[in-house]
C-alpha cells in the first residue's frame, strides 16, 4: 500500500520526461514549443495532485462541507497557467520570424545556415 | 468559411451567448469558479470565432488596432491604479479595507475592480496575438 | 459503505485519466505531422482539466480548459499554417536525450519517496498558511471562492505581476509580428510600426 500511494505522482513524473524528451530530442522549434507545454502541464497536474485532501471539496465555502481542498496550490497553478501560454506565445512569435528570416524551422538547418555565414 | 450558411448563421447565434457567458463568468468569480482570466479568455474566444469564420478585416472592423491598444494598457492600469488609490486614502498598497467605510464592503469593491481589470487586459492580449498571427499570411 | 464505493470509483476514474495522458503524451512524441501533434497537445490538455475537477480544483480545471484547449491550440495551428505541417524526419537514434530524460526521470522518482502519501490530510502541505486562510476568509473578505479572495486579495501583488507578464507578452508579439496588414513579402521589409 505504500508504493500504491505515491503511483500519482510517478505517472506525473513520467508525463514530465515525456514532455522533457520532446524538448531536446526534436528538431522542430514548433515541436519542441509543444514539448515544453506538456512538460508545463504536467508539472501542473503535480501541484494540483500534491494540494488534494481525501474527503475534501474544492474551496468554495458552502455550509454543508467540512473540509476543503488546499486553495493555495490552485492559486499558484492559475497564474502559472496563464503565464505559460503568454510565454508560448511569444515563443511561437519568435519562430514565425525565424521561419521568415532563414527559411526553415529546422534547428539543425538553422544551425548549419548561421555556421556558413 | 464566409459563404458556408450554417457557419454562418449558427456563428451569429452563439456569439451573443459566448460574451453573457464571459461577463457571468466575470461577475460571479466571488461565488462560484470563475474571475477575470478565465472571464477575459473567454471574452477573446467570441472575438475569434468571428475572425475564423468571417476574416480577420471583419474584426479589425469591430475591433481596431487602436481600441485593442487602449484596453490592454487600461486594464492593466485600473489594477495598478486601485492601489493607488489606496495608498491615496492612507493603507498600504492595495490594501482593499481602505476603499469603503465597511472593511468587508471594501475589499467587495476592490476585488471586483482588480478582476475588472484582469478581464480588460486578458481580453485584449488574447485578441491582439490571435489577429497579430492570423494577419501574418499575405 | 457508499463512502467507500465513491472513492473507489474517484480512483479508478483517477486512473483511466492519468492512463489516456500517457498514451497521448506517447502519441505527441511518435507522430511527425505537426497538426496531428497540436490535436493531441489539445487533447492532453482537455483530459487535464477533466483530472483538475476530480482532484478539486474547478477555477484550475476552468483556465485550463480556456487557455491550454483554446488560446494555445490555436495560437500553434496558426504557426503551423505559417510555418509549415511536416517535422523532418530524424537521421540518428536519439540515445543521449533518451538517458538523459532516464536519469532525470529516476532521480525525481527517487525524490518522491520522501513525500506523503497522496491526498493525506496530515501533509506539511496542508498545515501553515491554507487553514489560515480558509478560516479568517469569511471575516477578513468575506466572498465564498476562497481561491478568488486568495487570487485578488491575500496574494494581490502576484496577480499584478501575472497581469505584467500578460501584458508583456502582448507586447512583445505586437513588436515582433504588428498588426498591420502585410501586402507583400518583402525580405528587408522595414520594422512594422505595431
Amino acid at each position: 500500500m505504500d508504493m500504491f500511494a505515491l503511483y500519482n505522482y510517478w505517472v506525473v513524473i513520467f508525463l514530465m520526461m515525456t514532455g522533457f524528451y520532446v524538448v531536446i530530442a526534436s528538431g522542430n522549434l514548433v515541436k519542441k514549443i509543444i514539448g515544453l507545454n506538456l512538460f508545463q502541464a504536467s508539472v501542473f497536474i503535480l501541484y494540483i495532485s500534491m494540494g488534494k485532501v481525501s474527503g475534501g471539496a474544492a474551496p468554495i465555502l458552502r455550509e454543508t462541507v467540512q473540509t476543503y481542498s488546499n486553495p493555495l496550490p490552485h492559486v499558484l497553478i492559475l497564474t502559472a497557467i496563464v503565464v505559460g501560454v503568454a510565454t508560448t506565445a511569444l515563443g511561437l512569435a519568435l519562430v514565425v520570424r525565424i521561419k521568415e528570416a532563414y527559411g526553415t524551422a529546422e534547428e539543425d538547418e538553422i544551425h548549419s545556415q548561421d555556421e556558413s555565414l | 468559411m464566409r459563404d458556408n450558411p450554417v457557419l454562418r448563421v449558427v456563428t451569429k447565434i452563439t456569439i451573443p451567448i459566448i460574451l453573457l457567458f464571459s461577463l457571468y463568468v466575470q461577475f460571479h468569480g466571488d461565488y462560484g469558479p470563475g474571475g477575470g482570466f478565465q472571464a477575459g479568455v473567454i471574452f477573446a474566444a467570441a472575438f475569434i470565432l468571428y475572425a475564423l469564420v468571417f476574416g480577420t478585416q471583419a474584426v479589425r472592423i469591430v475591433v481596431s488596432p487602436s481600441i485593442l491598444r487602449l484596453l490592454t494598457a487600461s486594464g492593466l492600469l485600473l489594477f495598478a491604479g486601485v492601489g493607488m488609490v489606496t495608498m491615496l486614502l492612507g493603507g498600504h498598497y492595495l490594501d482593499y479595507d481602505t476603499l469603503a467605510q465597511n472593511p468587508l464592503h471594501g475589499q467587495h469593491l476592490g476585488i471586483f475592480l482588480v478582476e475588472l481589470g484582469v478581464g480588460i487586459t486578458v481580453a485584449a492580449v488574447m485578441i491582439t496575438v490571435f489577429l497579430a498571427f492570423a494577419g501574418r499570411r499575405d | 459503505m457508499a463512502g467507500r464505493v465513491r472513492t473507489t470509483v474517484i480512483e479508478l476514474i483517477n486512473i483511466v485519466l492519468l492512463g489516456l495522458l500517457v498514451i497521448t503524451a506517447i502519441a505527441a512524441i511518435r507522430l511527425h505531422d505537426l497538426f496531428a501533434v497540436t490535436i493531441m497537445f489539445g487533447i492532453f490538455s482537455l483530459l487535464a482539466a477533466v483530472l483538475f475537477v476530480v482532484l478539486d480544483a474547478v477555477d484550475v480545471a476552468f483556465t485550463e480548459a480556456a487557455v491550454g484547449v483554446g488560446i494555445s491550440t490555436i495560437l500553434m495551428l496558426a504557426t503551423i499554417g505559417l510555418v509549415g505541417r511536416q517535422e523532418k524526419q530524424p537521421t540518428h537514434r536519439p540515445l543521449l536525450p533518451l538517458i538523459v530524460v532516464a536519469v532525470t526521470g529516476a532521480a525525481l522518482v527517487y525524490g518522491t519517496f520522501d513525500m506523503p502519501h497522496f491526498a493525506a490530510p496530515d501533509a506539511p502541505i496542508q498545515q501553515h498558511v491554507a487553514p489560515r486562510y480558509l478560516e479568517q476568509s469569511p471575516n477578513e473578505i468575506g466572498i465564498p471562492n476562497v481561491v478568488t479572495a486568495v487570487l485578488a486579495s491575500y496574494r494581490g501583488y502576484d496577480t499584478l505581476g501575472e497581469l505584467t507578464v500578460i501584458f508583456t507578452a502582448g507586447i512583445g508579439v505586437l513588436a515582433l509580428l504588428g498588426l498591420r496588414r502585410r501586402r507583400s513579402r518583402l525580405a528587408d521589409s522595414p520594422e512594422e510600426e505595431p
